[in-house]
């Protein structure tokens, strides 16, 4: 197993209970790992969390890390997703301010990026953008001179390929 | 039937077959004594400081394999017990801990003796519930029970608001045994196929190891790790935690390794060719450099918890599972094979091994001037005759008993080895006292552990509980000044014990005997003496050598071959 730190996408069924989430970042903190970014919704269960989190450590950390996450009591199933065929989507919500010059090029720029504008004022836009993290950032950098007011991120979520579920089978 | 929250709790308790809690009362869990007053079968015992309540309940959990019991008040109460909470948790010792709470409308509001309970216990323990109904908190003890005590155990804190204690409002008890827990999953039995591998892998061993720890204690699998052991003929060491899981007085038994370990325990590690590991942990205490870990050993590894396996040392093989059930079949696969076994190959490998025995990196310089705390040991085992509950404090004196008190039994050596916490000595004995009132317990500390839990002399004078405690007075935190010699050039910084009470009278303030062993001469008598009183605690303060080092010793960063060894070891004995 390499050393090298790498991005892991992990996906954790959780306990949709009071403390789960305090269970599963404090792991984190006590064991030196960082999260990078984190998501956390119900799932088609509303007993069960799901959690999409992102975090670089080396494939020997992560192994030690899943078997971690598999021993608290509250974690039904964990799952890494970075070696295998999966899909991922991250959201972003985007403030900018759009004097009348950029107006054009802003409207171009949510084009080419399938994004969409979904507020306005006089000053700015407001832009949601769904995709990759990867086209996320492009398009952030590709506003260029454009002065960002707010950014919001959902991190990235992650699903698996194929027919299979991480999910229980009822 | 229809019982309060405090009846439900204590109800709850008898059918998980409590004897005894280990306790101390105040404002959030009143309603829950005013019920305990009532029960006859659960008795409790008052300690004086909460922290004592969780390392006598950890003392007698180590010492009968069953969950230790803590009742305790919200705030300080709990705050108290995370010491005793965390030293559970690191030696994987079950425990459940019951914490008042303020009531549900204050919580989240600073109240008067509120703390965050299962914010502060969560990462030293195993689990850890806030109950937030009345209609749950059977379930959750129940719960708690199954989470405490199956797969690795450990400590399980229930947090419970006091209204939901509340004697006035009853509702329906029943205690379901059989619930399922979803999101927990122990895995008990490995599979046939890895089983059978490994034991091929074991019997084509040309110069093998057995290495064992304390979940050979938890999973009570000693008898079968014996019998595996006789019938390879292999050489077995154990780890602080696992002493007495195979019998000290074997022959193939080359006593502890690691930092503190024997030289041909060390030695065997670093030149064996294949390892087998029984529910330990690799800690960094036992394996010295891990770069340098048994570098020609293909290893095997058998423990119940996955996350164990490779976490400090990759292994090549791991068996995970009930440690008992898998060296059942381990021992019914390696009986086919055995008659692989090269025993040429064997042989010479014990002579390898006898030949670093000769080494005898146990001998110490011998006194008639000052008494030598190695001897000490040596006359407890002798009087004793090696079948006493002994428990310790941290430090020299705790070494020296694993070195020098040989254990045949497992479950009779209590001592804090994952946390390493000064002051579990005295308050473990109280509970290991408890579960066996007819045997002879004793606790072996130093002059500067025993007064961070000395309170529970009072405890003990309390429930008569005729505990011998042996106090290796050498003026000094010895292990610290130990340090400060090898690595500090000798700046003794704040490791001499000044101000040191007369113990033999502080002993007696409370109650109980005093005793003061000054002469080497007089050493086993007077200790024959303490030993004797049947009913009585007796403090001995036994004054020792104060420079004396604990040997041998791997310094940090280094290999198990590169022991520091006692000025006064063989060195003659020819070593490759
Ligand atoms: C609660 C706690 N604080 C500090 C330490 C660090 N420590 C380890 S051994 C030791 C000295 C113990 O002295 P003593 O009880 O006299 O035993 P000796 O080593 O002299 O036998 C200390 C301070 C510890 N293990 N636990
Ligand atoms: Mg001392």
């Amino acid at each position: 197993m390499t050393t090298i730190d790498k991005r892991h996408i992990i996906s954790i069924l959780v306990e949709n209970e009071f403390g789960s989430l305090s269970r599963i970042a404090g792991l984190f903190s006590a064991r030196g790992y960082n999260i990078h970014c984190l998501s956390v919704a119900p799932t088609s269960d509303d007993s069960i969390s799901r959690m999409t989190l992102v975090t670089y450590c080396s494939d020997a950390k992560s192994s030690q890390l899943m078997k971690q996450l598999d021993k608290l009591v509250d974690v039904i199933n964990v799952k890494d997703l970075t070696d295998e065929t999966h899909i991922e989507r991250e959201m972003l919500l985007l403030k900018v301010k759009s004097t009348l010059k950029q107006r054009d090029e802003l409207k171009r720029l949510t084009d080419i990026f399938r994004a969409r504008i979904i507020d306005v004022t006089d000053t700015t836009y407001t832009i949601e953008l769904t995709g990759p993290t990867e086209k996320i950032l492009a398009f952030i950098d590709s506003l260029g001179k454009i002065k960002i007011i707010e950014q919001v991120r959902s991190g990235a979520l992650g699903i698996s390929r194929g027919s299979e579920s991480l999910e229980i089978k009822k | 039937m229809k019982l309060s929250g405090s009846e439900i709790i204590i109800e709850s308790l008898k059918k998980e077959g409590v004897d005894y809690i280990f306790g101390y009362p105040g404002g959030a869990v009143l309603h829950i004594y005013d019920a305990l007053f009532a029960a006859k079968d659960i008795k409790h015992v008052l300690v004086r400081h909460e922290q004592g309540a969780t390392h006598a309940a950890d003392g007698y959990a180590r010492a009968c394999n069953k969950p230790g019991i803590v009742l305790v008040t919200s705030g300080p109460g709990i705050t108290n017990c995370v010491t005793g909470i965390a030293t559970a948790h690191m030696d994987s010792i079950p425990m459940i801990v019951i914490s008042g709470q303020v009531s549900r409308h204050y919580v989240g509001s600073d109240a008067f003796q509120e703390a965050d309970a299962t914010g502060i216990t969560r990462p030293i323990c195993k689990h850890n519930f806030l109950i937030n109904d009345r209609e749950s908190i059977a379930e959750t003890f129940r719960k708690a029970f199954i989470i405490a005590t199956t797969g690795r155990p450990g400590p399980v804190i229930i947090d419970i608001p006091k209204d939901l204690t509340d004697p006035n409002i009853k509702i329906n008890f029943e205690y379901k045994k059989n619930i399922k827990i979803r999101s927990y999953k122990v895995k008990t039995n490995e599979c046939e196929d890895k089983i059978h591998d490994a034991a091929k892998l074991i019997c084509s061993a040309k110069k093998p190891m057995i290495y064992s720890g304390g979940g050979v204690v938890l999973s009570k699998a000693s008898a079968e790790l014996t019998k595996l052991t006789k019938l390879l003929n292999f050489p077995i060491t154990n780890t602080l935690m696992g002493l007495g899981a195979y019998p000290s007085s074997d022959s193939q038994f080359l006593g502890m390794l690691g930092m503190h370990g024997t030289y041909e325990a060390n030695m065997a590690m670093h030149n064996c060719d294949v390892l087998l590991a029984v529910g330990a942990r690799f800690d960094d205490r036992v394996t010295g450099d891990t770069k340098q870990f048994c570098p020609k050993a293909k290893i095997i590894h058998i423990d119940i918890d996955p996350s164990s396996i490779s976490k400090i040392i990759e292994v090549d093989h791991s068996l995970i599972g009930d440690t008992k059930k898998i060296l059942k079949k381990l021992i019914s696969y390696t009986t086919n094979y055995k008659n692989n076994i090269d025993t040429v190959a064997i042989d010479k490998w014990w002579k390898k091994i006898n030949s670093w025995q000769k080494k005898k990196c146990l001998s110490y310089a011998k006194s008639n001037k000052v008494i030598k705390p190695q001897a000490v040991i040596e006359s407890l085992h002798k009087i004793s005759k090696g079948k006493s509950f002994v428990t310790s404090d941290v430090g020299q004196h705790q070494m020296w008993v694993a070195q020098y008190y040989k254990f045949d039994k497992p479950n009779r050596w209590i001592n804090s080895g994952g946390l390493g916490t000064m002051g579990f000595g005295l308050p473990a004995a109280i509970g290991a006292q408890l579960a066996f009132p007819k045997e002879q317990v004793i606790c072996v500390t130093g002059e500067a552990s025993i007064l961070m839990c000395i309170q529970e002399l009072s405890t003990c004078l309390q429930y008569g509980l005729p505990i011998k405690v042996i106090n290796l007075n050498n003026r000094y935190m010895g292990m610290v000044r130990q340090w400060q010699e090898f690595f500090y050039e000798g700046r003794y910084a704040m490791s001499y014990m000044d101000a040191i009470p007369d113990f033999a009278k502080l002993a007696e303030s409370f109650g109980h005997i005093g005793m003061v062993i000054d002469n080497p001469e007089n050493l086993e008598k007077d200790l024959t003496k303490a030993l004797s009183y049947k009913n009585r605690l007796v403090f001995v303060d036994v004054i020792t050598d104060q420079t004396e080092n604990v040997y041998p010793m791997i310094v940090n960063g280094k290999g198990h071959h590169e022991m520091h060894l006692a000025p006064s070891a063989n060195e003659d004995i020819e070593l490759a």
